[in-house]
């Protein structure tokens, strides 16, 4: 596996609406192997790989969820929102990196107890003596994503962007390894998914395809006295059946799982009342798109260090391949 | 005053007519302008141009309520249009129908208020409007199930370049797009004065899919909280502090390299500008930002203290500083792409 490119994907900075240089890395790694690729208004990354059948649309999202600055203090220290589903007491005390390279650490007004403390409790050291020194760094609207780096844990793998740089990962490796491409290919790159599957709304309705999907991330259910989640770690991908965003299409379900049989990897079928991907934006498109999503099972979603395993990547990359070299 | 004119409109969202007419007899007779009233209500005057499509928004209407049913006693029952908080409806005048009927939200003296009635704002539940009549007939007399209303507020100067008035979300937009419009531009210009954007970016959704823009600017009233015992990062936007633009709201992440272009321009132009510092609340941009393909959107907002309520106060220096923005910002894009 191409462990470098998951560390490349995974510590690139790039919050929702500031995805230029992911995808900028992206576009450098896929454009060999497909058609033409552009970028629209909005910033998706739209990759066309031309073929002779109906129009396939793949969507891995490229945003992570981060942070915004709203106002600098006299003192240096910089009070800030959310971009996206950011956990209050996921970010206490954690490190996090603006896109000049300043670092910054959160933490929080302490007369609060912690786990009461609301973002508007909180603040960011960026080790400023006072105001001025902190507008040298950053300024209103400045976003910061969580700092970290791609470790290895045996046969799994941390960091703070899986959701939903392994995606984008295993969405590059498949364009890499299809060998035909019997479908009018469209993998999209989108962004904003954090904050409301924005990009693949509009990417969709440019495309028009005729069936789409999400490559994302899904939570598990296989850590200790964990609530019920239909995923584990190490089963291989999830085919999603549904979630708040959508209701698998049963020609996209039947796709999948028939790609999964002939690629003769493991896989594991999920049904979730929560949580939302690009599918529920393409399936809403125009006069409506068959979709679905491939999920990546992955621990500690939106904290600093989700877990994915590195066999389950492995196996995504497959089933995406087989799905791209299959006439839908 | 254009300004005044246009905050003494009655236009709840769904029934911006009011606004819808006055607006139409302010643009009709500029030259070259094509005026368009779609079905959901929006005016869309085109300034036909060689160059981009650019859509500029603001929204007609404004917070209200609508009537729901009447009591025995000839008290009028209603609901809220828009978001409005229970607690500022309390003893306020409104005026209701196409008649212009007075009324006055209910209220519980406070003599006959238990200690834990005073804890807790009143619930819409116990709210009617008295418009004065004397029993169920009568008030049907004068007024029909469905029928809208608004806040009642005079538009008054005062203190030091402060107004005070009703619905000034968003008609300092409209205000300041009848002034833009009037001027000459080489790029192909819409000016959309939408409808229910209070009820969720309803109008802007429909004229975007209808234009189909590259680029879009939308004029707002925006919060501001720089009120006594706000903290400073709580503020928001200062009233007086200059026109405010978005980074982030809870509708779109502002395009950044049209959000820079704007701030090179204001410092260029010497126009006091701020960054609104919450992601709180939504505008037009939302929803034109994700029309068709896409759409590259910034907005401009004037701060607005205590809006959705009968008095929200502005500073009119801001308002210049919004119009004078938006105009540079209309003319730059005719010479570069974002």
């Amino acid at each position: 596996m191409n462990i470098e490119l998951l560390k490349k994907l995974t510590e690139c900075f790039s919050p929702s609406g500031r995805e230029d240089r992911i995808r900028d890395i992206i576009k450098a790694e896929v454009e060999p192997y497909v058609t033409d690729v552009w970028t629209d208004a909005l910033g998706n990354l739209i990759c066309h790989k031309k073929g002779p059948g109906k129009k396939l649309m793949m969507a891995a999202h490229m945003d992570e969820i981060g942070f915004m600055v709203t106002h600098i203090e006299d003192s240096g220290f910089l009070r800030f929102v959310n971009v996206g589903g950011i956990s209050a007491y996921n970010c206490i005390n954690r490190a996090v990196v603006f896109e000049n390279g300043t670092v910054g650490v959160i933490s929080y007004e302490n007369k609060e107890k912690a786990a009461s403390a609301g973002l508007s409790q909180m603040y960011i050291d960026i080790g400023a003596k006072d105001k001025a020194e902190a507008e040298e760094k950053v300024e209103i609207g400045s976003m910061a994503g969580y700092k970290g780096e791609l470790s290895l844990m045996g046969e799994l793998a941390t960091s703070k962007t899986m959701d939903d740089r392994v995606g984008c990962f295993v969405l590059i490796e498949a364009i890499k390894a299809a060998k035909e491409s019997p479908n009018e290919l469209f993998a999209v790159f989108t962004v904003q998914e954090e904050v409301g599957l924005r990009g693949a709304k509009t990417s969709a309705f440019a495309v028009e395809p005729d069936m789409g999907f999400a490559i994302d991330v899904s939570m598990t259910g296989d850590t200790p006295e964990s609530s019920f989640a239909s995923l584990s770690l190490g089963k291989g991908p999830g085919i999603k059946l549904k979630d708040a965003s959508f209701i698998i299409n049963p020609a996209a379900r039947d796709f999948a799982i028939k790609a999964a049989r002939v690629a003769e990897i493991p896989y594991q079928l999920e049904a979730a009342a929560y949580g939302g991907t690009d599918a529920g934006a393409i399936n809403l498109t125009r006069g409506g798109v068959p979709a679905g999503t491939i999920s990546v099972p992955t621990r500690y979603i939106h904290s600093p260090q989700e877990v994915v395993s590195l066999s389950d990547v492995e196996n995504s990359i497959t089933l995406v391949t087989k799905m791209i070299e299959t006439a839908i | 005053m254009l300004l005044k004119q246009l905050c003494s409109l009655c236009a709840p969202s769904g029934w911006e007519d009011e606004a819808r007419s006055f607006i139409i007899e302010q643009i009709k007779d500029i030259p070259g302008i094509e005026i368009t009233v779609d079905t959901m209500g929006n005016v869309i005057a085109h300034k036909p141009g060689k160059g981009k499509k650019i859509m500029v928004a603001a929204h007609m209407d404004e917070v209200g309520f609508i009537v729901s049913g009447f009591t025995d006693d000839g008290f009028v029952k209603f609901k809220t249009v828009g978001g409005i908080m229970t607690s500022v409806l309390v003893s306020k005048r409104v005026v209701l129908g196409e008649n212009k009927v007075d009324g006055i939200i209910s209220s519980k003296a406070v003599h006959l208020q238990s200690a834990a009635d005073r804890e807790k704002p009143a619930s819409m539940r116990d709210l009617y409007i008295d418009i004065g009549a004397k029993d169920k007939a009568d008030a049907e007399s004068k007024l029909s199930l469905g029928d809208y209303g608004t806040f009642a507020g005079e538009y008054t100067e005062f203190g030091d370049g402060y107004v005070k008035s009703k619905a000034l979300d968003d008609r300092v937009g409209c205000a300041v797009m009848l002034e833009l419009i009037k001027e000459n531009y080489e790029n192909d210009m819409y000016f959309c004065f939408t409808v229910q954007e209070e009820v969720g970016l309803r109008g802007a959704t429909i004229a975007a899919n209808r234009i189909g823009p590259e680029l879009a600017l939308v004029l707002e009233g925006t919060t501001c909280n720089d009120v006594h015992g706000a903290k400073p990062h709580q503020t928001v936007t200062y009233s007086g502090g200059g026109a405010v633009m978005t980074a982030m709201d809870g509708a779109a992440i502002s395009d950044r390299r049209y959000f820079e272009m704007i701030k090179t321009l204001a410092a260029r132009e010497d126009i006091p500008l701020q960054i609104k510092r919450t992601s709180a609340g939504g505008t037009d941009a939302g929803s034109i930002q994700r029309s068709g393909a896409g759409v590259k959107t910034a907005v401009l907002a004037v701060p607005c203290r205590y809006i959705h309520s009968p008095v929200s106060v502005m500073h009119m220096r801001d308002y210049d500083s919004v119009r004078r923005l938006a105009a540079a910002v209309l003319k730059e894009l005719e010479g570069r792409d974002i």
